[in-house]
């Protein structure tokens, strides 16, 4: 075999890769920084803040209609952003990744726009209960609007989805269907591949919230045969401020515009307007270029790494921190006790402590970033009988060292509320 | 700045005052903390011009329990018009400890579900107990 002699460049070592992200050398409350909030919002590399900061240095006009040199750049490079982004998904065009501020804004641009076209009274839309409220309420506001009705996936005790239970909703013909691929709670990888073609047999759509997925796990929105495709770029070491939606170009062609102004238009008159080709007919008004710049970075940064070796990274630092976990007394952990089955979000509550009594202490005397809360999944909360969780997350930046801090300081606040 | 967990506080947490229901309270106001779910409910009981019996029940992090049970202590038997004027600096003293910019919703629900009481009872102003909300 010649494969042998092809050049693979060595994996670099999450050391070095820190070096990369200038915030995680600083300190918080004298301590170094652990930032184990990544589910909510990464860090970002230089490669990021550098490209974005290049681009209004040297670059920046508005895009599209300039007929100069810098906005010709400009809008260069918001294209080219679009084509890393298309390739880094394996869409196959670049006009089927349409640029959102985020996941949410995804989720509603095709509840309003798809949803108002296409869902009628009396018709079923299928969601889970592991949703975040990102992946409910669009569905909801459609609901109300359009007197569809709404059907949940059931969990198991384990927190994995109830598929037999998928099965026989499907069987009620839905026109949509939309999951998380990860829960941003229990951490729990749904087989969203299965489940999409299963929906497509039962002649539905579905739409996959991926803004825990697309960061964390290869993402192949064809071999997925996903019909939408929602992700945020600041979960996946972009900035804030900039989202997409993948969608197959016939389904996209046929969907009236979302929001209606600039740039998405072909010709205007008083009283009436034609659309512009796809992706624009999606992008109106200025698009956020800087941030489009910015998330090109990020995309060829984690294709740099290569996201095999992140999922490799998670699952191995998620292993090890369910492990020691499991050591600290009267903690209890939620969803899947099997890295294979989840990505790299831990939540757990610890004895009776309330989660942000938690949080202070590990920020306070251990420079521990964690989230607590309700994590917006407030009908999961429920589901698991509880008003909040603390949640640790991860990424290619996480050390094992790290989840030693975050024991050492749960074990303090133990001592602390004397359990 | 540093929040540390003195004893006192806990003991406020494990062992809250006050706690409980009134059987014919002259007012019951209960508030949630959208953010992270902090419950707390009170019933005050006023005869007179005086708050003469006040019980809260509540569920949430240390911060938010305690500092409402030592809010009750501070409204028991005294007079409407003291019970009035208890603030934002009355829980920040009884706390004792810095409390972050974060956690300042948990600290002073027990004191906006009191000032609702109190509206609510026709006690005090809508205008003067809004002093107490949110501010920056």
């Amino acid at each position: 075999m010649q494969d042998v002699v092809e050049v693979r460049r060595e994996p670099r070592s999450v050391e070095e890769i820190r070096g990369d992200f200038p915030i995680l050398s600083r300190q918080v409350h004298g301590k170094p920084l652990v930032y184990l909030d990544s589910a909510a919002s990464s860090q970002k590399p230089l490669a990021v803040i550098e490209a974005m900061n290049a681009y209004y240095r040297s670059s920046h006009a508005n895009v599209h209609r300039g007929v100069y040199e810098i906005s010709e750049e400009a809008t260069e490079a918001l294209e080219r952003a679009r084509t890393k982004v298309a390739r880094f998904i394996n869409a196959r065009q670049s006009k089927q990744v349409i640029f959102t501020r985020n996941t949410t804004e995804s989720i509603n641009l095709v509840a309003y726009s798809w949803g108002w076209a296409n869902v009628k009274a009396g018709d079923l839309i299928v969601l889970t209960t592991m949703e975040h409220h990102s992946n409910l309420v669009p569905w909801q506001l459609l609901a109300q609007r359009s007197g569809a009705r709404l059907e949940f996936v059931p969990l198991t005790p384990e927190g994995l989805l109830q598929l037999d239970v998928y099965a026989r909703l499907l069987e009620q013909g839905p026109k949509l269907v939309a999951f998380t691929q990860m829960s941003n709670v229990l951490g729990t990888i749904n087989p969203v591949k299965e489940m999409i073609a299963q929906a497509h047999a039962a002649g539905a759509v579905a739409l996959v919230d991926a803004a825990q997925s697309a960061p964390h796990l290869p993402l192949d929105v064809q071999e997925l045969d996903a019909d939408f495709v929602c992700f945020s770029g600041h979960k996946m070491l972009g900035p804030t401020g900039i989202g997409v939606l993948y969608g197959k170009r016939e389904l996209l062609e046929a969907m009236p515009p979302f929001l209606g102004g600039g740039d998405m238009i072909r010709s205007v008159s008083l009283r009436s307007s034609t659309w512009n080709d796809l992706p624009w007919k999606f992008e109106a008004g200025t698009p956020a270029i800087a941030e489009a710049v910015g998330l090109g970075a990020a995309v060829d940064y984690l294709s740099a790494l290569g996201m095999d070796w992140v999922r490799q990274h998670e699952r191995s630092i998620t292993a090890y921190a369910l492990e020691r976990l499991q050591t600290v007394p009267q903690l209890q952990i939620y969803g899947p006790l099997t890295e294979e089955l989840r990505g790299g979000v831990v939540s757990f509550s610890l004895a009776d402590i309330h989660p942000h009594d938690l949080a202070s202490i590990l920020d306070q005397e251990f420079g521990v970033a964690i989230r607590a809360g309700h994590h917006c999944a407030q009908p999961l909360m429920e589901h698991l009988g509880l008003v909040a969780t603390a949640r640790a997350s991860f990424y290619v930046y996480t050390l094992p060292e790290e989840i030693d801090v975050l024991v050492q300081g749960l074990r303090r606040a133990l001592e602390i509320f004397q359990v | 700045m540093s929040m540390d967990y003195r004893e006192y506080i806990l003991d406020h947490y494990r062992d809250p005052r006050n706690y409980g229901r009134l059987e014919n309270p002259t007012v019951h106001v209960e508030d949630s903390n959208p953010l992270c779910g902090d419950q707390v409910s009170m019933d005050l009981l006023v005869e007179g011009d005086h708050v003469t019996a006040v019980r809260f029940q509540g569920r949430g992090c240390a911060i938010s329990q305690a500092a409402t049970s030592m809010l009750t202590e501070m409204v028991q038997g005294k007079s409407v018009q003291e019970v009035v004027r208890l603030g934002k600096d009355d829980i920040l003293e009884a706390l004792g400890i810095p409390i972050s910019p974060a956690r300042m919703k948990c600290a002073f629900l027990g004191l906006r579900v009191l000032h609702k009481s109190l509206v609510l009872a026709g006690l005090e102003r809508p205008e003067h107990a809004d002093e107490h909300d949110d501010e920056l």
